[in-house]
């Protein structure tokens, strides 16, 4: 162990190396319930159970997808309606000027789009990305975290957050290794 | 071959959802491997295959200068047939393209396991798909240059296009079926760029799948909002691509040619779509496990279960052939009873429609049996020919129908000239190259998905009836 490596003012937190995604569930579990708040799991794959392990609000995304859906529905017919039946009004064969049914697969493909584009963009911002730099890509070998590692970073910024008291911890929770990550 | 010679073949094959004991780094290798090794250690079989179909890509790209430069004279359509080889070729590329969606979307909101394997190059095969098909309707246009008259923009005619009409329709769901493929393809693929970043040996290979990755680094929260995001992608791909074929089909339901103006067109233009794209699926999928050596990854389950739904799709499209019948006899409008006689027995056309039937029904009912749907040659060549017949399908359709419609005395015929064919072969060099391209450079299957699958399997199991259907297989009676 080597607390003093990586001064406070630029220590980003602890991250715990594990081989199973089993045993990085059960370190964010015990972790969680010694009351660390600030951490989080990097796993190359989404892993059942890990939301309630890190106690992790469920994501809103589906209400702004809903949303603007709507308000694609709404734009994607009104904007048919207004040029069928106020700007330029014309008489074919004496049909009506609204004539509805005719404007549902547009009405249809513009909701997609907007919602399908909202779901898939607002998820990368949400997730702050395009951020090509990011901490935790300093600790050593996270390589294994796009392949078969799975990691627990406890960060600096916890209230709870101690290196040495953290260190044992983590320690304690049988990883393959517990490496200080610099911000 | 390059790439896994050398390495034994004998007992890969497996009829699991995935082949016993495959690791998270072991599938990394088998899948990346391939793709991140350097331009000298490129497989032949690749160099052949992109030569061929770079040779077709410049009879296209031929094609389309002559089209731009004389006009759309060079093609065989005229009156009465003005839509031809332009049209059948644009539906028939498009209906390749809706297996790829369907694999990832709907099979993904029936939670079935054995579409993770698969749905990456499915997807890749949608999008080239698509970008064939989307060019078909805009060189058909005439004037190509002008096609953004379609659109509703600010223009100094002061013009709305109309909306009342399919053929905008038509522009609005393939613009939005192409975008939203391709954003679905994109986020399926970050977790795998990101993988192939840390995978990554040379400094230009991390610096590209680095920033194409976009900085994922696979956080739980980011876990979170991904599946949900991926979840509601997939829940508004589906519908979308059952839209997008009503709305192909709406092309030729809404107008009063006899043979086109029957309500059963959608829900039958659909069926044939997932038809024609599970028979390209079998011909993209039986040579690419061979190629790259993943016969444990995509396994006869997989060859099998996709035979399955194009053996059930194409019996749907079968009895809508037998209420295309049923509807001009029971219309009892004499140019629809006509219609019916003509493309049946008519001396002129009634090959095509006979063919169509020994593709499309005769040639698939050895999928009945197990033994044929676990042969990926057997399976190989039957997809050729229902590719072979959706085509006649749509020629069936489109040319028969129009060149005899009311009046004998605007009757003619079709045939089509070099030019027609010099583009339709073109389409293959499009799609052909940008699919090569795709499995070289990117992987062609979700190595993300495939981590979870394994992990699932190593600690579930994929099948819980597995021991009773594997002595059903060996033809024990199970206990």
């Amino acid at each position: 162990m080597s607390a003093a490596s990586i001064p406070a003012a630029t220590l980003h937190g602890l991250i715990a190396e594990y081989d199973t995604p089993e045993q990085v569930l059960h370190a964010a579990e015990a972790a969680r319930k010694a009351g660390y708040t600030k951490m989080d799991t990097y796993t190359p794959h989404p892993i059942e159970g890990l939301d309630d392990a890190l106690d992790l609000k469920p994501t809103r995304l589906g209400f702004a997808v809903l949303a603007i859906g709507l308000i694609g529905a709404a734009t994607g017919f009104g904007m048919q309606w207004y040029a069928g039946a106020e700007f330029y009004p014309l008489n074919i064969g004496g049909r009506p000027m609204n004539p509805w049914p005719n404007y549902i697969v547009i009405t249809f493909e513009v909701t997609v789009l907007l919602s399908a584009f909202t779901a898939g963009l607002l998820m990368l911002a949400r997730n702050g990305l395009p951020r090509l730099y990011h901490p935790v890509f300093n600790a050593p070998g996270f390589e294994r975290a796009t392949r078969d590692g799975y990691y627990l970073c406890v960060e600096a910024v916890d209230p709870r957050f101690d290196p040495a008291a953290t260190h044992t911890f983590l320690e304690g929770t049988d990883p393959v290794r517990v490496e200080e990550v610099a911000r | 071959m390059a790439v896994t010679s050398g390495v034994p073949r004998t007992g890969v094959e497996t009829s699991r959802v995935i082949g016993r004991g495959q690791t998270s780094g072991g599938i990394d290798d088998v899948v990346n491997t391939p793709v991140l090794v350097g331009p000298q250690r490129t497989p032949t079989w690749w160099w052949i295959g992109i030569s061929i179909t770079g040779a077709l890509l410049g009879l296209y790209l031929i094609s389309i200068v002559r089209l731009v430069t004389v006009g759309v004279g060079i093609f065989g359509n005229n009156q009465p047939v003005s839509w031809a080889m332009p049209i059948i070729n644009f539906v028939w590329w498009i209906g390749i393209g809706h297996a790829g969606t369907l694999i990832s979307a709907a099979l993904l909101l029936f939670r079935q396991p054995w579409r993770t394997s698969i749905n990456r190059f499915a997807e890749a095969m949608t999008i080239f798909a698509v970008v064939v098909a989307g060019l078909y309707p805009i060189l058909h246009l005439g004037r190509p240059w002008v096609f953004f008259w379609l659109l509703p923009y600010p223009n100094t005619h002061g013009l709305w296009p109309n909306f009342r009409s399919p053929l905008d329709w038509d522009l609005f769901a393939i613009s939005t079926y192409a975008s939203v493929s391709v954003l679905f393809w994109f986020i399926g693929l970050i977790p795998d760029l990101a993988t192939l970043r840390d995978r990554a040996t040379s400094r230009f290979q991390k610096l590209v799948y680095g920033v194409l990755a976009l900085g994922w680094n696979g956080s739980g929260k980011a876990w979170q909002r991904y599946n949900r995001a991926y979840l509601l992608l997939a829940a508004l791909s589906f519908p979308l691509v059952l839209s997008v074929h009503s709305t192909i089909a709406m092309d030729f339901a809404v107008s009063q040619v006899p043979g086109w103006n029957n309500t059963v067109m959608p829900p039958y233009f659909v069926a044939g779509a997932v038809f024609a794209g599970f028979a390209m699926v079998l011909i993209l999928a039986v040579p690419l496990r061979k190629a790259f050596g993943l016969e444990k990854l995509i396994t006869l389950r997989h060859l099998d279960n996709a035979a399955k739904l194009m053996l059930a799709t194409g019996m749907i499209v079968v009895y809508g052939y037998g209420v295309e019948l049923f509807y001009a006899w029971y219309s009892g409008v004499e140019f629809e009873v006509f219609m019916a006689y003509n493309r049946v027995l008519g001396a002129d056309h009634g090959w095509a429609f006979w063919l169509l039937i020994a593709c499309n029904l005769v040639a698939i009912q050895p999928l009945w049996f197990r033994s044929v749907r676990q042969n990926p040659l057997a399976l190989f060549v039957i997809s050729v020919l229902v590719s072979i017949g959706m085509w006649l399908e749509r020629y069936v359709i489109i040319v028969v129908s129009l060149t005899k419609e009311f009046l004998p005395s605007s009757w003619g015929n079709y045939v089509p000239t070099f030019w027609d064919w010099a583009l339709y072969a073109g389409t293959f060099g499009v799609f052909g190259t940008l699919f090569l391209i795709f499995i070289r450079l990117l992987p062609s299957i979700a190595t993300t998905e495939m981590k979870e699958l394994a992990h699932h399997d190593a600690h579930h199991g994929s099948d819980p009836y597995e021991t009773i259907r594997e002595a059903y297989y060996r033809g024990e009676v199970p206990a």
